[in-house]
């Protein structure tokens, strides 16, 4: 493929003819057989390119899903059973795209967690950051309105508490939810409007900021687990020293990865589907019933840590809007993140201890949040939350001041390991 | 022609130009928005409902649905309206002054209903809307969805969702999650305990 145009093949002569028409082997190379990337990178590194196997897997499948499905209130949950029953293989591709959102979520956090680890976020990869963080919102707005499609009684309740969420912004609160819900309760118009944006609007959107988040990478450059920039040392060629083109080098090792999450992915499909009830909720066995809540709520186990926080926070001068307000902040404050960050190293290899607490503080907190969103509203869980609450957010906002006093080790030249 | 360029004229007329055009885009999503809101359909579909309450024992409940929410008609038995005011210092709102009521239903004080056996009210919590469940028994240790309520509770409603407990007038107690008193619709008691939930005046009995 990256082959000189002026061989003589055949092909070569087709590539060349549509390389005078459009820039194919200029893309080709700068995005990806020239695209040098660290040579340090480790396990880390797989979670980006996973995520977009499934974005690909969730985009095929969604397509097949709304061959069958039907987005009314009284064709849903049925259209779902005939998938599942009747169709074809139905069954796995309902499956793959179920299986796939927590999938999803999973190696989001994961690359997340990754950036933290070794400072990706840090100058000059603040929009690179924020494109992430963006991808990161649209994905729960996407996944949101997914779990709604089958029209189940946790369906139905689920986007009957999110959709609440608004009715507690003071003054337009009340008809922004009647904007939303097209009704006066969840009702067919909000289903049909939700299954527009989850299959239209949404992914296209998606789709944009994933491209704008790699065009954003390959301008800076990767980071790597030293967070040291390679570019600082290049041979004669203007190749970093401590880079490898992209392609074949890293194609293979996510190549790797990549299979090794789909036997995990598979798995998961085969034999257990509904995760034990986390990635499918029983109630949703059930189709939606407008008289009867289930008797316990909770969201699918991704949003678990941030409706906890919701939770959390008790009502105060008579409105619930501040546990809204918790809720958002807690989401929108992994943008600034960046501008917050303070330390003059990137990397956990050379940052300090309080850090490196920190850190362990932030992901202790986060997956006990997690559970506490899962469990009822009593015994010891409120308390839990409102600590973890608390933890959660000390992690960013005393983050100017823990990153600036904390002691860092001196930061190599070039990037160390074995490769 | 002069070969200078009017820079001022150029950034005029650009400045015009764009200005337009915002203008132009801002109408043109009006429709969009406004499509979004309850259609002519679903605003019809809003009338009100019937429900004959004479056939409820003392301490049943039947839910129903109206506007497409669930709506509570509970006969409250005696001993339970008579002790509705007692508690009033545990109650967040207890005079339902920052809750929604007809202004008939705030006037009838602790009970919040026309006729103080019969209580209506939306079956919808005010945190974030999920439909509570209800239990009617006085003094009684109640364990609703797995969450004992505590044996000096007087009765009334639970949500499930975050843990809400409102009383049996739909009073939320103090340091709920939810904020207000569950919502007393517009309704009318015609004959023979026939409820009529939408309207604030019984229609003419149909004999």
């Amino acid at each position: 493929m990256a082959a000189a145009p002026e061989s003589t093949g055949t092909g070569n002569r087709l590539l060349g003819w549509i390389d005078e028409r459009f820039p194919l082997t200029k893309l080709w190379r700068e995005q990806v057989s020239e695209y040098y990337a660290p040579k340090n990178f480790n396990f880390w590194y797989y979670f980006g390119i996973i995520s977009l196997v499934v974005l690909v897997i969730q985009l095929v499948t969604g397509i097949f899903l709304t061959m069958n499905y039907k987005p009314s209130s009284a064709e849903a949950f049925s259209s779902i059973e005939y998938i599942m029953r009747d169709v074809d293989w139905g069954w796995l591709i309902r499956y793959m795209h179920s299986t796939g959102a927590s999938a999803f979520f999973i190696v989001i956090y994961l690359h997340m967690f990754r950036a933290l680890l070794y400072g990706s976020h840090r100058k000059p990869r603040e929009l690179l950051w924020i494109f992430g963080c963006l991808i990161f919102l649209l994905l729960m707005a996407e996944a949101f309105m997914g779990y709604v499609l089958p029209w189940g009684n946790m369906s139905y309740w689920g986007a009957q508490v999110i959709v609440s969420l608004f009715s507690s912004l003071p003054v337009i609160g009340q008809s922004l939810v009647e904007w939303i819900r097209g009704d006066y309760y969840i009702a067919d118009a909000t289903l049909n409007r939700f299954f527009a944006l989850h299959v239209a609007a949404l992914p296209l959107a998606l789709i944009f900021l994933v491209i704008a988040h790699l065009m954003a990478l390959h301008e800076v450059g990767s980071n790597n687990p030293d967070g040291i920039e390679i570019k600082k040392h290049k041979d004669a060629q203007g190749h970093p020293l401590d880079g490898i083109p992209f392609h074949p080098y890293y194609t293979v090792k996510d190549t790797v990865g990549v299979a090794g999450f789909l036997v995990l992915f598979c798995g998961v499909i085969f034999f257990a589907p509904t995760f034990g009830g986390l990635f499918l909720e029983s109630p949703n066995f059930e189709p939606a019933n407008v008289l009867q809540t289930p008797p316990h709520i909770a969201p699918v186990w991704y949003f678990t840590p941030f409706y906890a926080m919701l939770r959390a926070v008790p009502s105060f001068a008579g409105t619930q809007v501040w546990g809204v307000l918790v809720m958002g902040a807690s989401v929108l404050i992994i943008f600034f993140l960046p501008w917050l960050d303070r330390s003059p190293v990137r990397s956990i290899r050379y940052r300090g201890p309080i850090y490196k607490v920190m850190l362990a503080i932030l992901v202790v907190s986060f997956i006990i949040l997690g559970v506490c969103g899962l469990k009822p509203p009593s015994g010891i869980y409120p308390m839990l939350a409102r600590i973890c609450t608390i933890l959660y957010f000390a992690f960013f906002l005393l983050m100017p001041w823990y990153t600036k006093f904390d002691s860092v080790k001196p930061v190599p030249e070039r990037v160390t390991g074995h490769a | 022609m002069s070969e200078e360029v009017d820079h001022s004229r150029r950034r005029l007329l650009t400045a015009a130009t764009v200005g337009t055009g915002v203008i132009g885009v801002a109408f043109a999503a009006m429709p969009f928005l406004a499509s979004w809101k309850p259609s002519a359909r679903a605003k019809a579909l809003g009338a009100p409902v019937e429900v004959d309450a004479s056939k409820l024992d003392a301490g049943q409940m039947l839910k129903v649905v109206w506007r497409g929410q669930p709506v509570f008609v509970v006969r409250r038995v005696k001993a339970l309206v008579d002790q509705l005011a007692d508690h009033n210092a545990l109650l967040e709102d207890p005079a339902s002054d920052d809750s929604l009521q007809p202004p008939y239903i705030k006037s009838s004080g602790a009970a919040r209903a026309r006729n103080p056996e019969y209580w209506i009210g939306l079956a919808v919590c005010t945190h974030l809307g999920c439909s509570p469940l209800g239990a009617f028994e006085v003094n009684n240790s109640y364990q609703v969805g797995g969450v004992d309520l505590g044996a000096g509770w007087p009765g009334g409603f639970y949500c499930p969702c975050h843990g809400s407990k409102y009383d049996a007038s739909g009073r939320v107690f103090k340091g709920m999650p939810a904020p207000k008193n569950l919502t007393v619709p517009p309704y009318a008691i015609a004959a023979n305990l026939r409820v009529v939930i939408g309207v604030d005046d019984a229609p003419n009995p149909v004999s």
